[in-house]
């Protein structure tokens, strides 16, 4: 099983004003959910740098788990959801929608690429 | 009584494919055969309503398998069906029709003791209101010569948990079990991490787990990975089906979870025979072709 990489992770809401616990993050990605799909659905960071994930999801609830990193979130319609990270390992790392949405839900994947 | 050696039965009828003995109950030979010994055939993965390139026999392959297992001369004392029985859908009235028609094809089955649990095509999208129309409680136990039945329900919940009150209504079950008392469970999906890449896990399956381990003779059954798989944690035994619908890769054999493209001969489907002794046997049984 891979080393699990994450450095960082925080998770708030932009309607309420999100709580920024890692101080130095470098960039932001949107990432938007929709049955059934990620869009984008790869995105790449660089061993090291802060990143943050901007998730929002466009219908319903949907799940946002990366294992290697040790995260998951809910993604809710409306509502971003931020999740930072710094990738302390050169890789590709699968995320997915870990809240069955219905046919189509086992195909709602993407990837992290990680460059050295 | 069960014939001495079920796996040459098997094959004499024609319908045994490959075997897997696992040493289930090691302590346990006296009291199982006091017990008496005994074997059922677990179904798993319908998913009744399927339709598309990895399976262009999908309806009819839920009858050719009914019609493999009701073809055993030695006919099993009940039969389970390891959840996904029929294919979701985001339409409740489709969702019940199909229900309906999967429940009208098992009734086919000679053996009428038939146990079923959901998978997350049944229950997922409706917290299983439409399963327990048609089916009944989502998680429960029974008895049968001598050995424990329990079902977990990991799919009602859509993210495949089991839950805090389920998993005090199973650690209050266990408590009434001898440490030695012979104990199956029956999910979905697998208890263990198997591939958490692929969300191949349920998310507070350690818990379960945690709570089966002061048990010496107890085993899991399962589906959901569409295959044959045999995983150990600790001395407990889990044991995953093949479904009958298509089957998967095996797990983080490639980047994706895609299906296996169609195989006429249908070799990646079939059913199982499970004999309960002393020891557990497992025999595949393909889906009869024609």
């Amino acid at each position: 099983m891979k080393r699990r990489v994450f450095a960082a992770l925080l998770i708030g809401s932009a309607v309420g004003g999100s709580l920024r616990l890692a101080a130095e993050t470098s960039n932001e990605v949107k990432i938007l959910a929709m049955k059934f799909d990620f869009t984008p659905d790869t995105v790449k960071a660089k061993v090291g740098q802060p990143m943050t994930l901007v998730l929002t999801s466009m219908d319903r609830i949907h799940g946002f788990k990366m294992p290697d990193f040790g995260i998951r979130t809910d993604i809710l319609p409306d509502q971003e959801t931020r999740v930072t990270i710094t990738p302390q390992k050169a890789g590709s790392f699968t995320f997915f929608c870990d809240i069955f949405c219905g046919d189509g839900h086992e195909e709602m994947n993407g990837t992290l690429v990680v460059e050295a | 009584m069960l014939q001495p050696d079920r796996r040459d039965f098997l094959k004499l009828a024609g319908v045994a494919g490959v075997t897997f003995t696992a040493g289930l109950f090691p302590g346990q030979r006296a009291s199982a055969q006091a017990a008496g010994n005994f074997h059922f055939v677990q179904f798993s993965d319908t998913h009744w309503g399927f339709s598309g390139p990895p399976n262009p026999d999908a309806e009819h392959t839920l009858e050719k398998a009914v019609a493999t297992v009701n073809g055993l001369a030695q006919q099993p004392d009940f039969i389970v069906f390891t959840g996904d029985l029929t294919h979701t859908t985001d339409d409740p009235k489709v969702r019940r029709e199909r229900m309906k028609r999967f429940r009208e094809i098992v009734s086919a089955l000679r053996v009428k003791d038939v146990r079923f649990l959901p998978g997350e095509h049944d229950a997922s999208l409706d917290k299983g209101e439409a399963y327990k129309e048609f089916f009944g409680a989502t998680h429960y136990t029974f008895d049968h010569k001598g050995v424990h039945f329990i079902t977990l329900d990991n799919v009602s919940d859509p993210a495949a948990k089991l839950g805090d009150e389920q998993l005090a209504w199973f650690a209050a079950d266990l408590k009434q079990r001898k440490p030695d008392d012979r104990i199956v469970v029956l999910t979905h999906r697998p208890l263990f991490d198997l591939q958490p890449s692929w969300d191949w896990t349920t998310a507070d399956g350690a818990k379960a787990i945690e709570l089966m381990m002061p048990y010496k003779n107890i085993v899991v059954f399962y589906g959901h990975i569409h295959q044959e798989n045999h995983h150990m944690t600790g001395h407990i035994a889990h044991h995953a089906a093949k479904s009958l619908i298509f089957p998967l890769p095996a797990p983080g054999s490639q980047p994706k979870r895609a299906p296996l493209p169609y195989d006429a001969a249908m070799s990646g489907l079939g059913t199982r025979d499970v004999t309960m002794a002393d020891k557990v046997t497992l025999v595949e049984l393909p889906v009869a072709k024609g």
